[in-house]
């Protein structure tokens, strides 16, 4: 599959203080989370992406497109969604949305039926006439949603899309990223300091810590074998005959902290195999985890690596 | 599609060619104009002495209508010159910097108040263009005000005196449209350059004002303290009246200025002060912009 993404030694400095360090990776999933604590580089990366910042050194390709030489080629195939408040003042919100589908390219009709759907789409179809300065922080989030997909990006940058939503709100929104990002006729880079966030949208993610890549981590695949991967925790019998019987089945196995025991199972495996051989050794399965590293253990791990990578 | 039908789907209609785009944002500009009775009020009163100029040259070339009054005389009073024309653009000048400073904050303020640049240049618009099409409203206003009907008198005028008086006048027709753009150039870039700087509508407006008057106050005490002339390089109004005078005449001039820029005789100052002050004020303006127009503001 071509890279969506494409880092490429990309290195970005304020000043003297590097902000960015030689990034390089190839990013290919459907919706992509840049995951990192504060300060660690996650929006300078997105508004350097989008030409707001020049790279020192190293590029990045977008759908195939340099950043160096295509920056408004790009922006065209691009919708963002920036962290903090962005609105003009004194318009409505369907008036804003329209201006921005037009500035994209729409012509005016396409511009203002496409935004009217927009506002419907994200959930504030009753307030479209209302002045974004009279907008709650959840209602200007999903208008900042409208306005960055009301013409029809290829890719959309949400940088902290739940950032301040209560509850509700933030499930709205996780619901309507994952619906977006479901259709698969465009991509999602979803930068985020929240774990949970990216853990319910994303299929690839990107840590990054003080402006380096820490740890690159495909969710789908992890979901994929973690559906392979078992934690049991046993009473009774001898856990050694136990994994004797159970190795015969094709299990690779190996005993975890407090006497758990870790097992991938081979294809074509079924669970009820592990219970009949548990009885048979008279061994009770009394807690089965499918998991293994959560995105919070991958997380962790890379803010605790010496240098920050894994 | 009807609006109620709540997914998301692309777009893969038609799209408008770049230069499009650039129009988008005087457009919307003009619409919000509008709204505003007591600028559309003000922009109507603008055109009320080009009116009576148009009047006072037709009158004067009409005996008739002089007879029905028995102001025959009143025919020698009137001398349509490079005094009238320099006076028709003092007076709209004047107006255009009131319009200038009620208009030009309101169209940069709020897009930097509300952070809403990052929206506007993550698409495919440049800054360059987004200046441009902010700075197009006020050129588009400033010049209906100004070289618009200043060359619509002098068309006037020529038509009713005959082709002999066009051509032994036509240095007026370019002083009037190429005086008039330079003052709607500096002030254009002073609005916006104003307004990106303190991003507060009121505040932008009033340090427009301050810029032309407090700063015209300083140069005056400047000379009579100093008993200089150089004061007059901070006084923007002295500086584009003396251009206007070469522009209208050239080197060798007979009258001292425009109505509200006129400089006093003898303390005018080199030509190439003041078009080198001008240059230095619009660099600044830029300078203003550049750092101030970003999609997202950099704090180092």
């Amino acid at each position: 599959m071509d890279p969506v993404i494409e880092l490429d030694g990309l290195e970005v400095r304020f000043g003297q203080r590097p902000i960015l360090k030689r990034l390089s990776a190839a990013l290919t999933g459907r919706c992509i989370g840049l995951l990192g604590p504060n300060g660690a580089g996650k929006s300078t990366l997105l508004n350097t992406l989008l030409g707001f910042h020049k790279p020192c050194a190293g590029t990045a390709r977008i759908l195939g497109r340099d950043i160096r030489t295509s920056a408004r080629a790009i922006r065209a195939l691009v919708g963002f969604m920036p962290e903090n408040d962005a609105f003009i003042a004194g318009m409505t919100g369907v008036h804003m949305v329209r201006l921005m589908a037009e500035l994209s390219g729409l012509p005016p009709e396409a511009a203002l039926e496409r935004a009217h759907e927009a506002f419907f789409y994200v959930g504030l179809g009753e307030v479209r006439y209302r002045q974004l300065g009279t907008y709650s922080l959840g209602m200007k989030q999903s208008a900042k949603l409208a306005q960055a997909i009301v013409h029809g990006p290829k890719l959309v940058f949400l940088d902290e899309p739940t950032n301040g939503l209560d509850p509700p709100a933030r499930l709205r929104m996780i619901q309507l990223i994952q619906e977006i990002s479901g259709r698969g006729d465009l991509h999602l880079i979803l930068s985020s300091h929240l774990l949970r966030d990216v853990e319910e949208c994303c299929d690839q993610v990107l840590i990054l810590k003080d402006g380096a890549i820490a740890a690159f981590c495909n969710l789908e695949e992890e979901r994929r074998s973690n559906r392979r991967f078992l934690e049991l925790e046993t009473r009774g019998g001898s856990n050694g005959d136990f994994l004797q019987a159970i190795e015969k089945l094709g299990c690779q196995s190996a005993i975890g902290a407090q006497g758990r025991i870790k097992l991938i199972l081979p294809e074509g495996l079924e669970l009820r195999r592990l219970y009949e051989v548990a009885a048979a050794q008279n061994v009770q399965i009394r807690r089965l985890n499918r998991k293994r590293d959560s995105l919070e253990d991958i997380f962790l791990k890379a803010m605790e690596a010496p240098g920050g990578r894994l | 599609m009807a609006v109620y039908k709540k997914t998301y789907r692309p777009y893969d209609g038609p799209l408008t060619p770049s230069w499009r785009r650039l129009l988008v944002i005087p457009r919307y500009a003009f619409q919000d104009l509008h709204r505003s009775r007591f600028l559309t009020v003000f922009y109507i009163a603008t055109f009320l002495y080009p009116l009576i100029c148009a009047l006072l040259i037709y009158v004067q070339h009409n005996a008739s209508a002089l007879r029905v009054f028995n102001a025959e005389a009143a025919q020698h009073l009137i001398s349509v010159n490079v005094v009238f024309f320099l006076s028709l653009l003092g007076w709209q000048s004047m107006l255009a910097l009131f319009m200038a400073a009620f208009v030009g904050p309101g169209l940069v303020s709020p897009d930097l108040a509300g952070n809403a640049l990052s929206l506007y240049l993550a698409r495919p618009f440049s800054r360059v263009e987004y200046v441009f099409g902010k700075m197009s409203v006020l050129a588009i206003l400033l010049s209906l005000m100004t070289w618009v009907p200043g060359l619509l008198l002098f068309l006037l005028q020529g038509y009713l005196e005959g082709w002999g008086w066009m051509s032994a006048n036509a240095r007026i027709a370019g002083g009037i449209f190429f005086g008039a753009w330079i003052w709607i150039l500096v002030l254009a870039l002073l609005a916006l350059a104003l307004s990106a700087w303190v991003k507060w509508k009121p505040a932008a407006g009033a340090l427009m004002f301050g810029v032309f008057f407090v700063a015209a106050a300083f140069g005056a005490t400047v000379d009579a303290v100093q008993r200089t002339r150089w004061g007059h390089l901070v006084q923007i109004s002295d500086l584009i009246g003396q251009i206007w005078v070469y522009l209208f005449e050239g080197p060798n001039p007979t009258t001292n200025g425009a109505v509200f820029f006129r400089v006093t005789q003898g303390e005018e100052l080199p030509l190439w002060c003041c078009w080198s002050a001008l240059i230095a004020l619009c660099l600044v303006c830029l300078y203003m912009l550049a750092r101030k127009i970003r999609g997202v503001e950099v704090m180092r």
